[in-house]
């Protein structure tokens, strides 16, 4: 789960992680308001959407009065913010941060992340901040430094130390940059996070330090245990397509093409949407419907793929291990019934008591088009697919 | 022989009393795994399936000489779980739990270091539809009879995708001497690799499947293996052509963050250390069969 710059800002300055003064507007009324609140001449109005790269993209303005902070939240607020991370239908804006401005000096880059190779967490930090960290590594490799935390004992403050040290960073500084690692790792390991990043790390004309930028992810699985993130959910940057499906315990995931995919498995999904793919079609969605493809769960996943209006043709494709596939084929005829389903809607069984399942199909009257392997559901989904967007066309 | 299990592999299952437990356990009783008994905290003394219940692992292990053990404790708890089995001096574990948080994991496989190599216990999953050895004994939740006994290793991390696989080969005659489901979470017991230098030391395996997904460091790790050690043809599928950068595709471990985890980019690396790739999902039985005939022939 991804959270706005100015929430993982807030959770990490409980760590001990400075930060410059800022305050949160819903309205270009608000912006100024803050602005007046946090004082000075100088102000930065930052677009929050769960997407780096808002810079180039526009979404951050830099102002020196509260027509130049208006007009800023006026242009910002509502739009949808167009970075390189987003893909083209953009996300949201419905809140500002209205920060003070900040004299720069220097700019680093400090990171955590879960590497899966190593099986730690790794701290990542160069003194070439401001570029993101695959420019870094193109273009000044020998400035990435690493660490890894022993999970026994966690981050050692030598490990801060050193990293401190490496960055080039001038005494008077030490202390600072080393609460602020320590910090961070504090804020990684007791909050779940997957990722905290804070580029740029900046020391400021007046020899401060302070994390002008932040981003925060966390581990899905470990909400459970971590109530006061879940409520950071920010449901306005999601595919609506997703939330809806999430919402409803369904593993979706949204795509641009028009064959809807209902699968039992996530392995299996990715396998379906290959198969496709190399079909020579273009899947809308994955879907993993869980274990036990009940008829109820059936007819959820339905709704899922059906709320994308590109889908011009269904794909099921149950591997029926638990569960037997007449109970998944009567589950499949239902929903297509009761959802008055018109598209073509191909359907895959296998497994358990697949025999009875095809014969329930084919007995229900309705128009599902059976297939019998893998390749042949894709390639029956794909044809379906034309065929019914040469008809609407 | 087979790895892992067999019929004699005396099993314990933790979770035991739970309905995913109880319904499971009564299917791998069926298919002829050695059950010997259960965990489940609080109800030691009892009797479930005819088997008895236990307190605690190391009590079960005392008392039944359990050597392998299937997790299906729910995930706030599957942590601690894996590590009392550990501990108990269980010596291979699989864990079907899906969701558990992945610095509990992390804190897993740090526990672990602290035994020998030779006295450390094998850990596949989470996440995954657990091992069988078909014929032999079930250590899983997967449809037990799509499985023929045969020759061939095969490691996944899916569950679904590996019965796909399982029944494909099936239908052309292909035996399976151990399925190994590791897992789709992105810290997991065992990789690839492990499960290979097992397979590459069975004398009843002949080749190896192995059914990636994008995401983590693993399947490139296991072509660099197979090259410098493995004599067995190893065939490879890798799920995930079509998903998007960033975006987690079910699995949480399923997620194309960096240089080299893309489906693309993994197929190249398999493919320049001689693994053999299955061009689609569709074709993992029918190139298994290929590579197995043209060892018939060299031999």
């Amino acid at each position: 789960m991804d959270i706005h710059e100015y929430q993982a800002k807030e959770l990490l300055s409980k760590f001990g992680v400075p930060i410059a003064r800022g305050g949160l507007a819903y309205s270009p009324e608000q912006a100024t308001y803050r602005a007046n609140e946090i004082g000075g001449s100088v102000w930065v109005v930052k677009a929050q959407i769960h997407s780096g790269a808002r810079g180039k993209a526009g979404g951050i303005k830099i102002c020196r009065s509260d027509d130049e902070i208006w007009e800023a939240a006026e242009s910002l607020l509502g739009k949808r913010l167009v970075t390189n991370q987003t893909g083209p239908q953009g996300k949201l804006v419905s809140r500002l941060y209205i920060e003070e401005g900040t004299q720069i000096d220097k700019e680093y880059y400090l990171s955590f992340v879960m590497d899966r190779g190593q099986e730690r967490i790794v701290v990542v930090a160069s003194s070439a901040g401001g570029m993101d960290i695959e420019e870094i590594s193109a273009n000044n490799p020998d400035s990435i430094l690493r660490v890894v935390v022993d999970p026994a004992v966690g981050m050692q403050a030598f490990q801060a130390r050193e990293l401190t040290f490496g960055l080039g960073v001038e005494p008077d500084l030490v202390n600072k940059f080393e609460r602020t690692i320590l910090g961070c790792y504090r804020a990684f390991r007791d909050l779940d996070a997957t990722m905290v990043e804070i580029n740029p790390l900046v020391v400021t004309k007046e020899r401060s330090l302070i994390a002008l930028d932040a981003k925060m992810s966390f581990d899905n699985n470990a909400l459970f245990r971590r109530p006061q993130i879940s409520e950071l959910r920010d449901k306005s940057q999601e595919d609506p397509r997703e939330t809806y499906a999430s919402d409803r315990g369904l593993s979706y995931v949204g795509l641009d093409g028009d064959i809807g995919c209902v699968v039992n498995g996530a392995g299996l999904a990715m396998a379906t949407l290959d198969m496709i793919k190399l079909a020579g079609g273009e899947p809308a969605n994955f879907l993993d419907i869980g274990g036990g493809a009940s008829p109820e769960r059936v007819q959820k996943s339905f709704r899922a793929v059906l709320k994308d209006s590109n889908v011009k043709a269904l794909l099921v494709n149950v591997f029926a291990g638990i569960n037997r596939c007449d109970w998944v084929a009567k589950g499949v005829v239902d929903a297509v019934k009761e959802l008055d389903i018109k598209m073509p809607v191909v359907v895959r069984l296998a497994g358990t008591n697949v025999e009875e399942g095809r014969k329930i199909l084919a007995e229900s009257g309705l128009s599902v088009i059976s297939a019998d392997s893998l390749r042949d559901a894709a390639e029956k989904a794909v044809a379906a697919a034309r065929q019914a967007s040469n008809v609407t066309a | 022989m087979a790895i892992f299990i067999n019929e004699n592999t005396p099993v314990l299952i933790q979770g035991f009393t739970g309905r995913i437990g109880t319904f499971h356990a009564q299917e791998m009783i069926d298919y002829g795994t050695n059950v010997v008994g259960g965990v489940t905290p609080g109800k030691g003394g009892t009797t479930h399936l005819g088997r008895p219940v236990f307190n605690t692992v190391k009590g079960a292990v005392e008392e039944t000489g359990a050597e392998a053990s299937i997790v299906f404790v729910p995930p706030p708890f599957a942590a601690d779980a894996i590590m009392e089995a550990a501990d108990a001096g269980i010596k291979y574990c699989t864990c079907i739990t899906d969701g558990i948080p992945a610095q509990d994991m992390i804190r897993v496989k740090r526990y672990m270091r602290r035994y020998k190599k030779e006295n450390r216990m094998r850990l596949t999953g989470p996440n995954c539809a657990g091992t069988i050895s078909p014929g032999r004994a079930m250590l899983g939740i997967m449809p037990g009879h799509i499985y023929a006994q045969g020759r061939v290793g095969v490691i996944g991390r899916s569950g679904t995708l590996g019965y796909e696989a399982a029944a494909q080969m099936k239908e052309l005659g292909i035996g399976i001497s151990t399925a190994v489901g590791i897992g789709g979470d992105p810290i997991n017991g065992s990789s690839f690799k492990d499960i290979l230098e097992e397979f590459e030391k069975d004398p009843e395996t002949d080749a190896v499947l192995m059914i990636g997904e994008i995401g983590g460091p693993q399947e490139a790790e296991a072509a660099i293996y197979a090259r410098d050690h493995m004599t067995k043809p190893v065939i490879a599928y890798i799920a995930g052509l079509s998903a998007p950068k960033g975006r987690t595709m079910g699995h949480a471990g399923a997620i194309v963050t960096t240089y080299g985890e893309s489906a693309a980019e993994k197929v190249e690396i398999l493919k320049a250390a001689g693994v053999t790739i299955c061009p689609t999902p569709g074709d993992m039985g029918a190139t298994v069969a290929e590579v197995l005939s043209r060892l018939k022939k060299v031999a």
